[in-house]
């Protein structure tokens, strides 16, 4: 943990700390199957630098997801997690694809509208014969709904 | 699913996302079998053909009309079977100055509904089993043409053109062979 204190000490300088929000859509595999991050400061968000921190947080909370999955009969989870700053939210669909979501704004209406659009778009994408179900998502209009969704729910 | 009374004969409807789903699946299971592109638009092509040599019996069961005096009778022929089969309504358009070319234009294309084409695969004919069909159909009523799309959604086009186009009256009797 002292390394990771370190690493977000170092990341904070730098980061704006409202509004900024890391979607990513876990497979069965634990492996990422889309990720996106959105940020309402309106200064581009640099994917590189937060990245793997952000995919460590998410992955470090899928224990907690798929235990929260088990007791609830909800696809949306709320909050399962918390580390340093970020609140991990997630969302589980009927297949047990795990939506996370990394936050630091709680706006739980924007986080639960955002899954459910994204979940209707998975849906759309699965039905795709030449999409294979746990293979990262390479679609550009899957892209573009999430870039939409996220503006209108997350970053306004 | 079905409403009571709207059909004639019994049929046993089935969800339109279970045809596109299964359309779906076996081209991608097409696409898996065949190394080239080209092989497997080959392959859908004459799978259509098959359907078509059969499906036009079917057709003329039902619609109990005689033959065409013209190719624009075929063409509207062609266009009730849309209907019938598969609930889709293109409008007839762009014919050639010999009337002997037309074009069927769809709005969208239900059986592709979900398909995003991967890159690799541009140049793949996804609903060739459409003009295979056509084919197959009307070289049962000793008509041959050649059908092709002219534009797709799924390449980015506003619509889906289907090009049929009169080659020959068959004068032999063609036996109903599968290639």
């Amino acid at each position: 943990t002292k390394l990771i204190n370190c690493l977000i000490h170092f990341y904070k300088r730098d980061f704006v700390m409202s509004g900024t929000y890391y979607f990513v859509i876990v497979g069965h595999n634990d492996n990422p199957l889309f990720e996106v991050e959105f940020s309402s400061s309106g200064r581009e968000v640099r994917k590189d630098d937060h990245r793997h921190l952000n995919q460590f947080i998410a992955h470090a909370a899928l224990d907690l997801v798929d235990e929260h999955m088990l007791r609830t009969p909800n696809m949306y989870l709320k909050i399962v997690d918390k580390f340093n700053e970020w609140f991990v939210s997630a969302f589980v669909t009927a297949s047990r694809q795990r939506f996370i979501m990394l936050h630091d704004l709680k706006n739980e209406d924007g986080i639960k509208s955002f899954f459910s659009e994204m979940y209707e778009t998975y849906i759309k994408q699965v039905m795709n014969p030449f999409y294979s179900i746990n293979t990262p998502i390479k679609s550009v209009h899957f892209e573009k709904k999430a870039q939409f969704y996220g503006r209108k729910f997350l970053t306004g | 699913m079905s409403r009571p009374g709207s059909r004639l004969t019994d049929t046993k409807k089935v969800s339109g996302e279970l045809f596109s789903l299964t359309y779906g699946a076996l081209v991608a299971q097409i696409v898996k079998d065949y190394q080239s592109v080209e092989d497997v638009n080959k392959q859908l092509e004459k799978m259509g053909y098959n359907v078509g040599v059969r499906i036009i019996e079917d057709f003329l069961a039902r619609t109990k009309e005689g033959k065409c005096a013209d190719f624009r009778e075929t063409a509207e022929k062609v266009q009730a079977a849309f209907k019938l089969y598969l609930n889709m309504s293109p409008t007839v358009t762009s014919w050639s100055a010999a009337s002997d070319q037309f074009s069927l234009v769809f709005e969208a294309n239900p059986i592709a509904e979900f398909v995003e084409l991967p890159d690799n695969y541009a140049d793949l004919q996804y609903s060739n089993i459409l003009c295979g069909a056509i084919r197959g159909a009307l070289e049962m009523v000793h008509i041959e043409v050649a059908a092709w799309f002219a534009q797709d959604n799924l390449k980015g086009d506003s619509v889906t053109e289907l090009r049929v186009k009169f080659i020959r009256k068959v004068e032999d009797t063609v036996p109903a062979g599968d290639d």
